[in-house]
């Protein structure tokens, strides 16, 4: 799909990898012109007002589910939020026959966090109602992988060029495949850290480099993208535990300061302090975690406006705009 | 009602008995006959190919007990549209096909409903469980033609030796769908950069090449014929070729899709690439194609596999695994291996659909010989058509090669001297 640079003209947002940089830049262009609107004492535009958005995580989360409910309200959208236990999946009705169920309420927006590979964009080919990717499987997180990108753009002025490292449990990542998306197609060079198990060469494939070891990549990184990192029963066979991680991959004292004074240090939540990284680490200089917090905020008042199909900005002046 | 026919004028590919020429067939009571019966109906086969009916020894037709998917009837009518005049039903029904009267109700459905010759084969284990072996001996009288846990995978090795070694004395051939199971784990589709860009589990070509290595094996002490199914990855080509030139009794077959499709089709999550054994990738198609060229792959077979269009209709790693075959079988062989690639004759091909099958199993078909059963197709192995799922005699939709422009397909289907489909005017009933 080509599409002009600044426009988008799709209703989904389902992966970061079915759509061109100029698109994904529209949405970050739009996006600085939305983080204004949250600098505001009123923090709270018309643009989708009379619209109704449906959080329906399948999946738990608080973290992104209360980002895509405030972006909504901050849009004026009406919002209404279901979780598995509350929807009728349990009952046996499939995930299809909910989301129209949804549509049928005439519901316009439908975000979805949901456990398998591809389930919004299974929704998004077969209902009318827009559906934003929240999370699906191991496959992507469009705007977690559009607000990192925004967070560093905000902080370092550019993509193009910026070294990356992404470190920890990339194979079941999805914030890491909409990262490897995004920043490759603007020019960033992604560095995937981790042990040989959980980035397997296959990632080879998508542009990107592999280390074995966070101490190749300490000096030579712009960025440093810590994932979370988990040691359930389910990945015990991919590495011995959390202890022999964080001695070979964990951001310590003693590593973060052999890195370079600029570099950012990101992660998208939730932390394990003391394992992914130490906890002075987390709450230190070159920390900008919660500026990611507050900037996918801002990203997903984009999305969910450009998908309503609202008009693109530019990168113009935040504090002069008002959607 | 069989009718005495006179096959006029068209170029006889029959490779049991070594005939590859222009040349008449007669038919009287359902066996081919060496001269023109009295009031013969003519069926001109000028420039077109005849062979003897082809033979799939891969199918599931679903009865008993998912009916909503396949039944009998209607996978016998793909197979008759596809140019089908025996296939071998899977036991993965519903009660499994691990007892004989499992078997004799099949039989018997089949005898009342199929259009074709409906074979069956037993389960190796109670209940495709891989755990207690089936009672293999009244299958054998109730008539199966081999034994399969076909969609299952033997993981005990004691067990599978065991079954290979009783199954030997009734002379039944052992099929194994090879898939080490902590290896493929939940794995949806081929593991390598698709299952990577996809963040699906993969479902890695290693898992079937232990099995066959281990099949390879077990064939090689035993001494009894052990086939491998659905070959889908690379190495197991290698492995095969190796093993068949040191006389081990191992075959092997391969599917359509296998050899058209890459798992990079499941870039859009389309639940019709799901198949199991996975689509892999061009290397791997390559040396599968190889292998048929070279012989190690005898076997051709579609592993016809409906489900039901609302079961396909769900999240991708829910979507039960499988896809049609019969109708597209021929046509994408001829369009792969003989237009496309120049892999294989045509003879080679019919060999592989005919002969070979027959061979393995033991069944009197895939032969033109005089007296056999009047089993018979004709071919146009250069009709140029499109394949549309919605003209399917399927009870299920399931295919990836909807749309796909194809050279060759059959053109009439005789079984047991009765025309049982023909392409201008479809099913006698």
């Amino acid at each position: 799909m080509t599409t002009a640079p600044n426009s988008w003209t799709h209703k989904d947002l389902c992966a970061l990898a079915d759509h061109t940089a100029g698109e994904l830049t529209t949405i970050l262009d739009t996006a600085t012109a939305f983080k204004g609107v949250g600098e505001r004492n009123l923090k709270k535009v018309p643009a989708l007002r009379g619209k109704t958005l449906v959080n329906f995580f399948v999946e738990p989360s608080t973290r992104t589910r209360i980002s895509f409910e405030l972006a909504a309200m901050r849009l004026s959208a009406d919002v209404v939020n279901i979780s598995a236990s509350a929807s009728s999946l349990e009952k046996g009705e499939t995930l299809l026959d909910t989301a129209r169920n949804l549509e049928a309420l005439r519901a316009d927006l439908i975000v979805i966090r949901h456990k398998s590979a591809g389930s919004a964009r299974f929704l998004a080919d077969r209902i009318g109602a827009s559906v934003i990717n929240a999370g699906d499987g191991a496959h992507e997180h469009p705007t977690q992988g559009l607000l990192d990108a925004f967070t560093i753009r905000e902080k370092l002025g550019r993509i193009e060029g910026v070294r990356v490292a992404i470190v920890g449990d990339i194979l079941f990542s999805r914030v890491a495949r909409s990262n490897i998306q995004l920043l490759t197609k603007l020019g960033a060079k992604v560095t995937l850290v981790g042990p040989p198990t959980l980035v397997p060469a296959t990632f080879s494939a998508l542009g990107v480099g592999i280390a074995h070891s966070i101490d190749e990549v300490l000096e030579e990184s712009d960025v440093i993208n810590l994932l979370r990192i988990q040691h359930e029963r389910q990945r015990r066979e991919y590495f011995p535990g959390v202890g022999e991680y964080t001695t070979r991959f964990g951001l310590t004292g003693k590593r973060a300061a052999r890195l370079r004074g600029e570099c950012l240090i990101m992660h998208p939540g939730p932390m394990n302090r003391g394992v992914e990284i130490e906890s002075d680490v987390a709450d230190g200089r070159g920390s900008v975690i919660l500026d990611q917090v507050t900037n996918g905020l801002a990203v997903r008042m984009a999305v969910l406006y450009l998908c309503s199909g609202g008009a693109p900005f530019s990168r113009i002046e935040p504090n002069t705009q008002t959607p | 009602m069989t009718e005495a026919l006179h096959i006029k004028g068209g170029r006889v590919i029959d490779p049991a008995n070594g005939v590859d020429g222009i040349r008449d067939l007669f038919v009287e009571k359902g066996v081919l006959v060496d001269r023109k019966p009295a009031g013969a109906a003519v069926i001109d086969a000028t420039g077109r190919v005849v062979t003897p009916g082809l033979i799939d020894i891969h199918v599931h037709f679903r009865e008993p007990g998912q009916s909503h998917k396949e039944t009998i009837a209607s996978g016998s009518r793909c197979a008759a549209s596809g140019g089908f005049t025996s296939v071998v039903c899977m036991p993965n029904t519903s009660p499994v096909a691990d007892n004989p009267a499992t078997i004799s109700w099949i039989q018997e459905r089949a005898a009342s409903t199929a259009l074709v010759n409906v074979f069956c084969t037993g389960a190796i284990t109670r209940g495709l469980a891989g755990e207690e072996m089936a009672p293999i001996g009244a299958l054998a009288n109730a008539g199966v033609v081999a034994l399969t846990d076909d969609g299952h995978c033997v993981q005990n090795h004691g067990v599978m030796r065991r079954a290979v070694e009783y199954a030997r004395q009734f002379g039944l051939p052992v099929m194994d769908h090879c898939q080490e199971a902590t290896l493929s784990a939940d794995g949806v589709m081929n593991e390598g950069e698709w299952s990577t860009r996809l963040g699906l589990p993969g479902w890695p070509a290693l898992a079937e090449d232990l099995i066959v290595a281990r099949n390879i094996l077990l064939a090689e002490e035993t001494g009894h014929p052990i086939h491998c199914q659905h070959i889908s990855s690379a190495r197991s080509v290698r492995l095969l070729r190796d093993a068949r030139r040191r006389g081990i009794p191992v075959t092997a077959e391969a599917c359509p899709h296998h050899i058209s499709l890459t798992d990079e089709g499941l870039r859009t999550f389309d639940a019709n690439f799901k198949v199991n054994p996975p689509l892999r990738t061009k290397a791997d198609i390559d040396e599968i194609i190889a292998g048929i060229a070279d012989g190690t792959i005898s076997i051709l077979a579609s592993d016809h596999a409906p489900h039901a269009p609302y079961e396909k209709e769900v999240e991708l790693d829910r979507a039960p695994f499988g896809m049609l075959g019969l109708e597209t079988e021929l046509p994408v062989f001829l369009e792969i291996l003989l237009h496309q690639r120049k892999a294989v004759t045509l003879p080679q091909i019919i060999t592989m659909l005919t002969a070979n099958p027959a061979r393995l199993l033991r069944l009197d078909r895939g032969t033109l010989s005089l007296g056999a059963p009047a089993d018979i197709t004709l071919i146009d192995p250069d009709h140029a058509w499109t394949y549309d799922r919605n003209d399917s005699p399927s009870l299920s939709r399931n295919t990836p090669f909807h749309g796909f422009p194809l050279r060759g397909r059959a053109l009439t289907t005789i079984v047991g001297g009765r025309v049982v489909w023909d392409l201008e005017t479809g099913f006698p009933c």
